[in-house]
């Protein structure tokens, strides 16, 4: 279908004092590692954060009773340099196959055991379909995970 | 500014299907009430109704044209709900950052 009016999309740069290769395992092998956890998909609260190493492999939650959630699944696969996710999670975190954007993370080598990270989160207007849901996520949870992030971030 | 009640708003105008599809025929580009109606299985009354609420908020613009008002999605109105995102991934960033920066056990930084 055809969009006339596209949200600009997310854009951030950061500098990380580690190398591409270990960036890019952080971010992958070790999502669960920096993912938040405080929120819930449908009833049981987030266990684990998972996203297989391999393009068509999932990207997915597994919450305290076992189950698994998908988020999207992994475009392109390609360490360290890049990844590309697909992210079809509503606003509940609830995977909704209407909802395609897309995630993409380049990894840069900067020398020294650094490396830039160039995060772009697109295609934003296909949000619109699936945030139907998402008012209520807002409430309970969201306040309470960013405040968790920046005592982790800063501590 | 986009404030957490604007992105509330966002969302739960969206919420009601007949909206939506209202919405989603606006992202294909500017309609007038006349042209949304006869599109829809709603009455011009109601789209002028569902229209109101997703003017209301922030997520489509009307302007005139002759006679009659077009509506357009409004790019900031969408920015709500990108805000939100935003904000999530500049702490998810964050928190990730730290975690890359820590020492591995088996891993020296370079001498």
């Amino acid at each position: 279908m055809s969009q006339t009016i596209t949200p600009a999309a997310i854009r951030k740069t950061l500098e990380v004092r580690a190398t591409p290769a270990k960036a890019f395992q952080v971010f992958t092998a070790g999502i669960d590692r920096w993912w938040p956890k405080t929120h819930t998909i449908g009833k049981a609260p987030l266990k684990q954060a998972v996203i297989e190493p391999r393009a068509g492999g999932r990207w997915y939650g597994v919450d305290v009773e076992g189950g698994e959630d998908d988020w999207g699944e992994v475009l392109a696969w390609e360490p360290p340099g890049r990844l590309l996710l697909a992210w079809r999670i509503n606003g509940e975190w609830a995977c909704d196959p209407s909802v395609h954007t897309e995630v993409e993370v380049i990894f840069t080598d900067l020398g020294a055991g650094r490396c830039r990270v160039d995060f772009e989160h697109r295609d934003l207007a296909n949000l619109g379909k699936g945030a139907e849901t998402a008012a209520a996520s807002m409430d309970n949870g969201w306040g309470s995970i960013l405040d968790l992030y920046k005592t982790a971030a800063e501590s | 500014m986009a404030n957490a009640n604007q992105t509330k708003n966002a969302f739960a105008a969206l919420a009601d299907p007949t909206r939506r599809e209202v919405f989603e025929r606006l992202a294909q580009g500017p309609r007038s009430v006349g042209e949304l109606a006869s599109d829809l299985p709603v009455s011009r009354p109601a789209v002028s109704q569902h229209l109101k609420v997703l003017k209301d908020a922030g997520l489509v613009t009307d302007r005139p044209e002759g006679a009659r008002r077009v509506y357009q999605i409004d790019p900031q109105g969408l920015g709500q709900i990108r805000a939100w995102l935003d904000r999530f991934w500049d702490s998810a960033l964050e928190a990730f950052k730290a975690e890359a920066e820590k020492d591995d056990d088996d891993e020296e930084d370079e001498a």
